[in-house]
Formats: structure tokens, C-alpha cells, sequence
């Protein structure tokens, strides 16, 4: 009965325990590295620009990826992102146009608290009615949709050129894409403290086990409706970044509610819920990325690309379960 | 901190409490009154309404009516985490410890304190045990002691433990009833349920018995007091008008070969040198107070979970199940309480009787309509079916849904016939009828096994019983002597009652009250 102490480890067993517990993201990273290796082959002048361009182009799937793996970790799924943006985007291209910074950025507090309303109405929805998430947020996809289709019938608006600014060209060094700083700081802002609180505990134990999550205390649906609404402030960056990285608003949803879930999927959360976190999908929305990239350059057709990728997708997914059944053996 | 002299000196004073679901009543004014420094046993055969009672003090289920007093203020509770702060902790018998989390979360999440909670994990003898690990990969036996300590940690006012020691290994039932006993005498108080009368016996000083929903009586623990807590559980044993089936007394098994013969199954902490046999034409009961390891039985002989050990033979040949559509190719059918897992609940009586005999995939072409109409048509009739709503099953009662599974394996000429509590929450009339089916089917040649949780089943449909308590068979009970009052006896595992084997009733004595010769086998299971 003395061992109290033992369990102060030491920093290298900590480290050693945090790699066990995240193989499937550090794996992700090793395969990033070989894609990176493989792009620098097949384009030997690929380096700075290509890296910059690789960071504007990651930024829009990349929080909507966020906001999907917060709500799977909570055990829900939200099919409502894609159109979430689209409405967002057009809302802040639209009020933006013509008007100052500081208008601007009146406009991006706006924007983001209209994610978090949507999401949070998703989020009440599935609560209140008992209806799977799927449904609701299929159905809250269309709603999106069309509301975006009222603010703005095509393509148009303008973004504050601050905004713009922030979505292409590198800081301190030319390695360093801004798109990606604003993506790190972003998601760290809100995620770390996040994954720190009780809250986020708590939708790890809403996706992991409702009856235990209730029995521990946990409010199960007011967690819900708040994983869906930190997954509609993620999905409105979204759609700025969208508004920032094209300069205007688009009311129709691109193909980003798919895209995202399958980068959930590849970045080692569960869909059961419960696993995961979002490191893990962000590397593999920069690896569906450089495939894509990589499938352009070669000069494969557009639909053996597509192919190609949802063969690798699949691949990857196989070789994890096999590899996660060894482990529990 | 002082504790208030006057007013009332009862920690937790519940009365009155009543909950019903649906036309079920699973509480009718329960009551519950503990004293602090008390640990307080709560007592009641199946479905006697421990469990509801408990969730309902601890606020996962809402009560119809009732008054709950704690330390002299009278709570309402709507969630376990406003239970928590009123001073109720509960550990249920299941752990509620996230899987995905590590254990440090989980404390995070109840907002448990870590100093306590280690100290109370050092007392059990857990004290190297990895927080970062996560609540799915440890053993059950780890994750159980983990529940108590967070509880313990907490320091609530009245702690419930809802059979604690069931999933533990002998050494850490007697660690943890020793814990348990020490809190006697302090200022808090802990409601103990457990199956295990020598539990009971050795940590308990008062007992409140529940039957049927409400509070029977409060009873001193003291030696003998057994007794009184199962004529208390028991009741007034009305004569049932219930007319017997019709039965031959059975031929003698001499030299023929049983149908079922199960010899020295084992399945890790669960079941223990399990053997019987089942002879044509003979009805074998199961008796089992919840969670003795029947379900584990039953799931074994079904073919949906392998064994560690042990043979079963079906017509003297040995098998191995590795999907219940082996255990169906030779005849072991199920019948299972739980309709909704064994019907296809959106389509047709038709369909649902027809499904085992037309669903072998390696028969091809197409299913012959008349063949299968007149299969249907006959079980239809032999069981009595109300089908009038026969085109989708879910808007059947539940009595006829019952039947609709019997009737799939009756159709298809039934050999040998798993039933596990196949009258839960059926009516009484068609209660009767599954008791004549089955006795018909009994005389017709069929083998079957029946687990029941109504006692009084036993002597209308069985030829004999056998009786399970902590995994092993302890008894074997003629239909003769099979009355309520032994049955229970001999299902709490209590000598004065029914004749038990001797060394079978030394062995789980041991086990039970934590003796070194079992040690051993157990052992394995928290290592492992």
C-alpha cells in the first residue's frame, strides 16, 4: 500500500504513452511524409509555393472536418456542413461588400454567431425530437441550402481584402503558409481549452456510452447541443474561408459534408463515436489533398483520380482495423 | 462536522415511493429507512423492484409518487449528478465508467478528488494501477473496484451498492465486504443488495424486504434471521388455481441416452464445471437468481458464445457451436424473453414462422408457397396464434409475439428447445398456454431446457430443476419437492433448506464466503 508515488512518471514514459495512444494519427503522419516525399519525385520544383498553395487549398475542408469530428466524437453525425458553409460564406460575402475593415470584422463576429445558432438548432433538434442525427441534419441541409439560395441567387459578394489576405501568402518565412498559422491558432484557441474542460470530456462520454455518461453525471442533451454548436462555429470559419480563399460568396454547398466525413474517418476518429480527436483528420485532409494534387499532375483522368482516391481511403481503413485487432489481442 | 441531533435521526428516509411502466407496476409504495453509521441490506426475490428502487434514490428513473428525505431534507432528484451532490452514490451492477475514457477523465467527470481516490484504491490493493489507462481495456473485476473507489472517494452520505461483489474474484469480495463493515458505526450509511445471504449475514445490521413492489418488512440481522427474510420475500404462498397440465409421470432414464448432455462447462468468472442432461420428452428448469451466470448458459448452448471448457453432446455426439445456425442444424433451438431480438418485427406472422426453414442460404430458387402455407397454418393453430393483426408482428401482444417464436421451431418439428424466461411480461392466459405447449411438446419427444425467473413455473412445467448460483449447479430439485419456498432456498444458496450434493454445497459455501480453495481458478481472472 506505498506506491502512491510511482506513478509520477517521468517525461519519457509519458511520451512513450501518448504515442501508444496515438498510432493511427502518428501513422497518418508518417504516410504524410511519404506523399510529401512521393509529390517532391514526380515534381522535383515542388517546395515553398507549392506548400502555400497546399495551405490555402486545405483550409475550407479542414475546419469543416473539424466541426465533423467534434459532433462524431459526441456520437452524432452532421450532414448539414456543406450547406452551413455555403449559407455563411454568401452571408458574409454579401454583407461585407463595399464596406470598411471594421465593418468586416463586425461581420465575421456575426457570421460566426450565426454558426453557432445553426448548429446549436441542429443540435436542439435531434434532442427535442429523438430523430437520428442523420436525418435532422439532412433535412437542416436543405434548409441551409435553400436559405443561401434566398440571400444570394449566384455567385457574388466581395470579401474584405483583410480577410483575403489572411487566406494566401506565407508569414516569417516563406515555408510558412498563413492559411495554415490561422488554421493551428484557430482550432488551438478553441480545441485545446476545450479538450481540457469538462464539456469535452463530456463528448467523449456522450459518444463513448450514453447510460455511463448519465450515470456519471453528465446532462446528456445539453452536451449534444453543444458539440453541434461548436461544430457550426467551426463550420461558419468554414465558410469565411471559403468567402477569404475565392473572394465571394457561392450559394450552392460544395462537396464538403462528404469530404469531411470520410476525413473524419481516415483521421482515426470512430464514427460509433467516442474516439479520436482532430489533429488526427486535419493531417488527413492535407493527405486527401496531396493526393488530389498528385492525380492532377500526373495527368490521370479526373475519374480514375476519384477512383484512386476511394480506393486509398478503403485501403487505409482496412490495414487500421487489422492492425487495431492484432493490438487487442 | 456535526451531524443535526434532533428532528430526525434517520440518514435516508424514503416512503411511499411508486413507479409504474406502462400497465407493469414496479413499485407500489416501497419504503426505505437507514440509519447513519448503518449498512442497510435490501432484499427482494426477482423483479421484487431493488433495482428500481435504487435508481429511483439515485434519480435515473423518476418515481410516480414518494417522498425521499436525506439528513432531515427532503430531496428531489432528477438526475444521478443532483443525487451526487444531495449526498447518494450509487454503484450499479454494471460499471458506469466511460470505455473510451482513461480513468483520469472519469474522475474528472464525476468530479471525484484524486487523493481519495487513490487512497481507496491502495485499500483495495489496486494502488499501481495505471490512470491513463483506458476504462475499455481493463478486466471487469478492475473496472467494478474502480466504480467503488471513485464512490468511496466522494464521501456520500449514503452509498448503494447494487450487487457489488458479483463480478469479483473471492479475494476482493472479502477486501471489499471488510471496507464495507468497517463503515459501520461512522456518520454515513451504505444500502447493500447482494444475492449472497452469507454477505448479507456477516456486514449487515438491518434488512428491508421488497415483494412485489412494496415493503414487506425490516428485519435485524442477526443469526438465523435468514429465515425470516425469505418467508418475508416469499409471502403468503396462495394456492394457485392454475390447472396442471396433463403428464404421465415420466419412463425412467435408465440406459437411454439424454438428448442435451452439457458436462463441466466453464466459462471465465461466470460459470464453473457446469453439468447436466436433458432426455427426450423430459422439461428440465433452470432456477437462477439474476445473474448467476444462466444467461452466459443459455447463450453457450445457443450457439452465440464459445466455452472455456467443458463438452456438450447432442444424441451422445459431442459439438462445438460457432454460430447459432450450428446449434439449429442439430436441432438446439432458442426461445428467448426478449421478443424484439428474435422477430422480424415489421413483417408478417407468415414471414416470421416461415424464416428458419426458407432462409438457408444454400438452398436456392424459390420458396414453395403451399408447403410453406401449410407449415405455417398448422403452427398457427397448434399455438393458438391471434394473427387478425398478423401483417406485421410489432402490433401483436406481447403473448402472441411469444408464441409467434415458438411457432417458427414448432413448425420446423422441434427435437430440442432452449427457453430462457419465455413468460416475461406475458399475460396469465397466455402464460397457460406456452406451459401446455411446452409439456405437449415434451410428451411429443422434445427435449427442453427452461430457465425461468417465476418460481412457481417450475412445478407446473418441469419434471425436475436444477439450481445455479455463482455459475455452478448447486442443487438438483424433483418436480415433487420444487415448491417456492425450497426453490428459494436453494437459489440463495442457504444449507437448511433443500438436500443438497454435499461437497457441491461445501465448494460454493467457500466460494461464497471467500475460502482459499477457490482462490486459485479466480485469481487468473483479475491478472488477466
Amino acid at each position: 500500500m506505498t506506491a502512491l508515488a510511482a506513478t509520477n512518471a517521468r517525461p519519457t514514459v509519458e511520451l512513450a504513452a501518448w504515442a501508444r495512444r496515438n498510432t493511427w494519427t502518428l501513422g497518418l503522419l508518417l504516410l504524410l511524409v511519404l506523399l510529401l516525399a512521393f509529390t517532391k519525385t514526380i515534381q522535383p520544383n515542388y517546395g515553398a509555393f507549392g506548400i502555400q498553395g497546399l495551405g490555402t487549398s486545405i483550409m475550407p475542408l479542414a475546419f469543416a472536418t473539424v466541426a465533423q469530428a467534434i459532433v462524431v466524437i459526441a456520437g452524432g453525425i452532421d450532414l448539414s456542413i456543406g450547406s452551413m458553409m455555403a449559407l455563411t460564406s454568401v452571408v458574409a460575402a454579401t454583407l461585407m461588400q463595399g464596406q470598411g475593415d471594421a465593418f468586416g470584422l463586425a461581420v465575421v463576429a456575426g457570421v460566426l454567431l450565426l454558426g453557432i445558432l445553426l448548429g446549436a438548432i441542429n443540435g436542439a433538434l435531434v434532442v427535442s425530437t429523438r430523430v437520428p442525427d442523420i436525418i435532422v441534419t439532412l433535412a437542416t441541409f436543405y434548409v441551409w441550402a435553400g436559405l443561401a439560395l434566398l440571400v444570394r441567387a449566384a455567385p457574388g459578394g466581395a470579401a474584405s481584402p483583410w480577410l483575403m489576405s489572411l487566406a494566401s501568402g506565407p508569414l516569417f518565412s516563406e515555408w510558412l503558409p498563413k492559411a495554415a498559422i490561422v488554421l493551428v491558432v484557430v482550432v488551438a484557441v478553441v480545441w485545446i481549452p476545450l479538450a481540457r474542460s469538462r464539456l469535452g470530456v463530456s463528448f467523449y462520454a456522450v459518444g463513448s456510452d450514453q447510460l455511463a455518461a448519465f450515470r456519471s453525471g453528465v446532462a446528456i442533451g445539453r452536451t449534444k447541443v453543444a458539440a453541434y454548436a461548436i461544430a457550426g462555429l467551426f463550420g461558419a470559419v468554414a465558410g469565411l474561408s471559403l468567402t477569404a480563399s475565392t473572394g465571394i460568396g457561392t450559394p450552392v454547398p460544395g462537396p464538403y459534408t462528404l469530404q469531411s466525413v470520410a476525413a473524419v474517418v481516415l483521421g482515426g476518429v470512430s464514427l460509433a463515436g467516442g474516439r479520436g480527436g482532430v489533429l488526427g483528420p486535419i493531417i488527413a485532409v492535407i493527405v486527401l489533398q496531396l493526393i488530389q494534387n498528385d492525380t492532377t499532375f500526373l495527368g490521370i483522368d479526373p475519374n480514375y483520380a476519384l477512383v484512386i482516391q476511394g480506393v486509398i481511403l478503403v485501403g487505409v481503413l482496412i490495414l487500421g482495423s487489422i492492425l487495431e485487432s492484432r493490438r487487442a489481442d | 462536522m456535526t451531524i443535526a441531533t434532533a428532528t430526525t435521526d434517520l440518514m435516508l428516509e424514503a416512503t411511499g415511493i411508486s413507479k409504474t411502466y406502462g400497465a407493469v407496476v414496479a413499485l407500489k409504495s416501497a419504503s426505505l429507512a437507514v440509519r447513519p453509521g448503518e449498512v442497510h441490506a435490501l432484499m427482494g426475490a426477482n423483479g421484487a423492484g431493488k433495482s428500481t428502487l435504487v435508481k429511483i434514490l439515485t434519480g435515473a428513473v423518476h418515481p410516480d409518487a414518494g417522498r425521499i428525505v436525506v439528513r432531515g431534507r427532503e430531496r428531489t432528484v432528477h438526475s444521478p449528478a443532483e443525487a451526487r451532490r444531495g449526498g447518494l452514490v450509487s454503484v450499479y451492477q454494471d460499471p458506469s465508467l466511460i470505455p473510451d475514457l482513461d480513468i483520469r477523465a472519469n474522475l474528472r467527470l464525476t468530479e471525484t478528488p484524486l487523493e481519495p481516490f487513490r487512497h481507496w484504491l491502495a485499500e483495495f490493493g489496486l494502488a499501481d494501477l495505471d490512470l491513463s489507462s483506458r476504462a475499455r481495456r481493463l478486466p471487469l473485476a478492475s473496472l467494478r473496484i474502480i466504480d467503488l473507489a471513485r464512490a468511496l472517494a466522494i464521501e456520500p452520505d449514503v452509498l448503494m451498492l447494487d450487487e457489488m461483489t458479483a463480478a469479483l474474484p473471492a479475494n476482493l469480495t472479502e477486501r471489499v465486504l471488510e471496507i464495507v463493515g468497517n463503515m459501520r458505526g461512522g456518520d454515513r450509511s451504505v444500502v447493500f443488495i447482494s444475492h449472497r445471504m452469507s454477505e448479507i449475514g456477516s456486514v449487515c445490521d438491518r434488512a428491508t424486504v421488497l415483494r412485489e413492489g412494496e415493503t414487506v418488512g425490516v428485519v435485524d440481522v442477526t443469526a438465523g434471521s435468514e429465515e425470516r427474510i425469505v418467508d418475508l420475500m416469499l409471502g403468503q404462498i396462495v394456492d394457485q388455481a392454475i390447472p396442471q397440465a396433463k403428464r404421465e409421470e415420466r419412463r425412467t432414464t435408465n440406459g437411454e441416452r439424454p438428448r442435451l448432455a452439457v458436462q463441466g462447462l466453464g466459462l471465465d468468472a461466470k460459470l464453473y464445471d457446469v453439468s447436466f442432461d436433458v432426455h427426450p420428452g423430459e422439461v428440465l428448469g433452470v432456477v437462477a437468481l439474476e445473474g448467476q451466470g444462466q444467461d452466459e448458459l443459455f447463450e453457450i448452448l445457443a450457439g452465440s458464445r464459445r466455452p472455456s471448457g467443458g463438452q456438450i453432446f447432442v444424441d451422445g455426439t459431442g459439438v462445438s457451436f460457432h454460430h447459432p445456425a450450428d446449434a439449429i442444424r442439430v436441432g438446439v433451438v432458442y426461445v428467448g424473453a426478449d421478443r424484439a431480438q428474435a422477430l422480424l418485427m415489421q413483417r408478417s406472422v407468415r414471414e416470421n414462422i416461415a424464416v428458419p426453414f426458407t432462409a438457408h442460404l444454400g438452398r436456392w430458387g424459390l420458396i414453395d408457397l403451399t408447403r410453406e402455407r401449410r407449415i405455417v397454418d398448422e403452427a398457427v393453430r397448434r399455438l393458438q396464434i391471434d394473427a387478425r393483426a398478423g401483417n406485421e408482428v410489432r402490433r401483436l401482444s406481447g403473448g402472441n409475439q411469444q408464441k409467434v417464436t415458438i411457432a417458427r421451431w414448432v413448425a420446423g418439428g422441434v427435437r430440442t428447445m432452449l427457453c430462457f424466461d419465455p413468460t416475461r411480461g406475458i399475460d396469465i392466459r397466455t402464460k397457460q398456454q406456452i406451459y401446455v405447449l411446452l409439456r405437449e411438446l415434451a410428451e411429443a419427444g422434445a427435449a427442453v431446457l427452461l430457465y425461468t425467473s417465476e418460481l412457481k413455473e417450475v412445478q407446473l412445467v418441469c419434471d425436475r430443476a436444477i439450481v445455479i448460483f455463482g455459475g455452478r449447479v448447486v442443487a438438483e430439485v424433483d418436480r415433487a419437492d420444487a415448491d417456492e419456498a425450497t426453490l428459494l432456498r436453494a437459489a440463495y444458496h442457504l444449507q437448511s433448506g433443500a438436500a443438497l450434493p454435499e461437497q457441491l454445497a461445501a465448494s460454493a459455501a467457500e466460494m461464497a464466503t471467500g475460502g482459499p480453495t477457490t482462490g486459485t481458478t479466480e485469481e487468473r481472472v483479475v491478472s488477466a
